[in-house]
């Protein structure tokens, strides 16, 4: 999905700590577990559930919690069998996800914008915990904290449920169904699909996600694809100190924003030469900033003066 | 270099005049570079180098690189092979201020430089000889140090990165450590060279002084305890006969030779004779120029198949695209002139962001932590 890149440019601009692993696409949890470990944060599973009324829930959970639907569904005050998985064509169209996908920031798509979020609260207990950024090849460790900050940003709040709890609910005058408030005011029609035809509906072309993923990775000197790599805040420090760095980030940036704001059109990053000559003169640019910030703490070390004791 | 006058002027088989105060051609002929590398006993600057740079580098090789405007070397080898193993290098590259103006022919190696100093991830010293100057065009020494000054601020805008950057002037900074490696260079260098009774003492005892940066002894602050760090000298093809002799010096003194990497000149406008000149002003384009300026140097500049297809090689990475005589000489012209200008109105805007703090900042004796970043 385009908007992958835009998960990333939020949480920078946010500041939110957050570590990335690049990895083989994946579709369980189980094949996830092989690429990133546990002491990376804890894996999560995503539901994608679909109500009769045609109103739609994600629901993130720690994968040993365990996630009833017949207890979800009358705690949703939707009676007991109210509730089952969301057919595939809803993950493309309202998540802009594909299949093993399926993660809390999928809210950050318009098309979301109707479908309930829940937490598992004992995420909340865990240092870090792991969802995919609408890509099934990376994935991305970040603590709730940052998790809410970046939920907040887009105007959600985020929603922490024990999901356990309330095992044999009688739901009735005494026990009210205590999850009802979490289901959407509006329901969704997802057009039928004849065709898969629209770039919206279909999950992403190899072609476009490796042209998409391109900008980002060329910022890291790490390889995609077959190993974990762990990308740390520390190279963050270089953007500010190196000229070249910080031009390249800019360009991604500009990049990331382009694409996004396409919004699933084909539209390409910058153009190569367009990138270059922009490169080249940014880079100047750079450099002449950085000496003229560098000149004025030079003038101020030569003019301080100590506290006298 | 009185010695290699007497060399060059070696009547039936040399047509040409190569050394730091002279450039000429005799009988109009192109400047042989070929025959100069065999004369002077320096290597040839071959593919195969230059895709161990763009290896090294992971990054493309400088178009002069590719162009083979910088086409010969001492030692070039060498420094790949240490860089290679971990052990970087330092760049010292240098300017005579000989005139208010610099022309796009100064730049060249000053271009060049940047890119290797981008490139490698190495620091750089740049020596302003002013007291050079003085010595052999009679300028008083405040008017040489003000004209430093001022080519300083060219070539900071140039965009040299400050952290990694020392520039000084010999007339501020020879004393110290510097000092000691010109004796010790002095001493090993006497029997090397015949001066003529009209020489006068100065000119006798300047050449340490564009030997000594070519020690990493000679900068204590900069590079303490790195005595065996290796220096690789950008400069023109020129500036040899300098850094034959100190290389000659450097093993008798326990140092690394210096690696050269040596650029052919900058065409002359008008035809073919030897290089631009800041004494000839039709000679050059000067980064003051004005676009009416370039248009009318470039349009009176002699013009013939070869001739364009150097200036096409020197003059920039933009007019690659244009295929061996696929253009008309006055489509050339038009695209020279619309190159020449963008070059030199970027320098202008860089050039007016660099104040005289700046050149305090840059000509400063001080500590670089982040240079081999």
């Amino acid at each position: 999905s385009p908007n992958y890149l835009l998960i990333f440019l939020v949480l920078q601009e946010l500041e939110i700590d957050y570590s990335k692993y690049e990895h083989p696409p994946v579709l369980t949890v189980e094949a996830q577990a092989k690429y990133v470990s546990s002491s990376e944060g804890a894996l999560s599973k995503n539901l994608f559930l679909k109500d009769k009324k045609h109103r739609y829930y994600i629901i993130s959970a720690m994968v040993d919690t365990k996630v009833d639907m017949k207890v979800l569904s009358q705690r949703l005050g939707l009676g007991k069998g109210g509730i089952r998985m969301a057919p595939e064509e809803a993950l493309g169209e309202l998540l802009q996800v594909s299949l093993g996908c399926v993660t809390p920031f999928a809210v950050v798509n318009e098309s979301a914008r109707d479908v309930s979020l829940l937490l598992d609260k004992n995420f909340k207990n865990q240092a870090r915990c792991i969802f995919h950024p609408l890509s099934n090849d990376v994935s991305i460790s970040l603590n709730t904290a940052g998790l809410d900050k970046f939920l907040k940003s887009i105007g959600r709040d985020s929603v922490y449920v024990d999901l356990e709890a309330n095992a044999n609910p009688a739901v009735g005058k005494d026990q009210p169904p205590d999850l009802a408030l979490y289901v959407p005011a509006a329901s969704v029609v997802v057009p039928e699909l004849s065709n898969k035809a629209s770039s919206i509906q279909t999950p992403p072309t190899k072609n476009a996600t490796s042209e998409i993923i391109k900008p980002v990775a060329s910022a890291k000197p790490s390889k995609p694809a077959g190993n974990v790599n762990s990308v740390s805040a520390n190279s963050v420090s270089l953007e500010f100190k190196n000229p070249e760095k910080f031009v390249e980030e800019i360009l991604n940036r500009t990049s990331a924003l382009l694409l996004s704001e396409a919004k699933g059109e084909s539209v390409e990053a910058l153009p190569g030469t367009l990138r270059k000559r922009l490169t080249s003169e940014l880079t100047l640019l750079a450099i002449m900033y950085k000496n003229t910030a560098y000149t004025e703490g030079f003038h101020a070390g030569k003019n301080y003066k100590p506290y006298r004791l | 270099m009185v010695v290699d006058k007497k060399e060059e002027i070696d009547s039936e088989s040399s047509e040409q005049v190569v050394n730091p105060w002279e450039v000429s051609v005799k009988d109009d002929g192109r400047i042989d570079y070929d025959k100069i590398i065999d004369k002077f006993g320096c290597q040839r600057l071959d593919e195969s180098l230059i895709d161990r740079v763009q290896r090294l580098t992971s990054r493309q090789p400088h178009v002069f690189l590719r162009r083979g405007v910088f086409f010969a070397h001492r030692d070039f080898n060498e420094i790949l092979d240490a860089y290679e193993r971990g052990d970087k290098f330092y760049l010292y590259t240098g300017r005579g201020p000989s005139s208010e103006s610099l022309h796009l022919g100064h730049l060249i190696p000053f271009m060049f430089t940047k890119y290797l100093q981008e490139a490698f991830k190495v620091p750089l010293v740049i020596q302003i000889t002013d007291d050079e100057k003085c010595i052999w065009k009679n300028l008083e020494p405040k008017d040489s140090k003000r004209l430093g000054r001022e080519n300083v601020k060219d070539i900071i805008a140039c965009g040299f990165d400050v952290t990694k950057t020392f520039i000084f002037s010999d007339f501020d900074n020879v004393g110290g450590a510097f000092y000691k490696n010109m004796v010790k260079v002095g001493k090993c260098a006497m029997a090397i060279y015949g001066f003529s009774g009209e020489d006068s003492i100065a000119k006798i005892s300047f050449p340490p002084v564009q030997a000594a940066p070519s020690f990493p002894s000679s900068f204590p602050d900069l590079f303490p305890g790195k005595e065996k760090l290796r220096c690789l000298i950008p400069c023109a093809i020129d500036q040899d006969p300098y850094f034959r002799m100190t290389r000659d010096v450097a093993p008798r003194l326990g140092y690394n030779k210096p690696a050269l990497i040596e650029s052919s000149f900058f065409p002359a406008l008008r035809g073919k004779n030897g290089k631009m000149s800041a004494s000839d002003p039709n000679s050059a384009i000067y980064v003051t120029d004005t676009a009416e300026d370039i248009k009318k140097k470039i349009n009176g500049a002699v013009s013939g198949g070869q001739d364009n297809k150097d200036d096409q090689n020197k003059y920039g990475a933009n007019l690659e695209e244009y295929g061996e005589g696929r253009m008309l000489t006055g489509e050339v012209k038009k695209r020279l002139t619309q190159v020449l200008t963008e070059m030199v109105e970027k320098h202008r805007r860089a050039r007016a962001a660099v104040t005289d703090e700046m050149v305090e900042a840059f000509m400063a004796a001080r500590p670089l932590p982040s240079m081999f970043e």
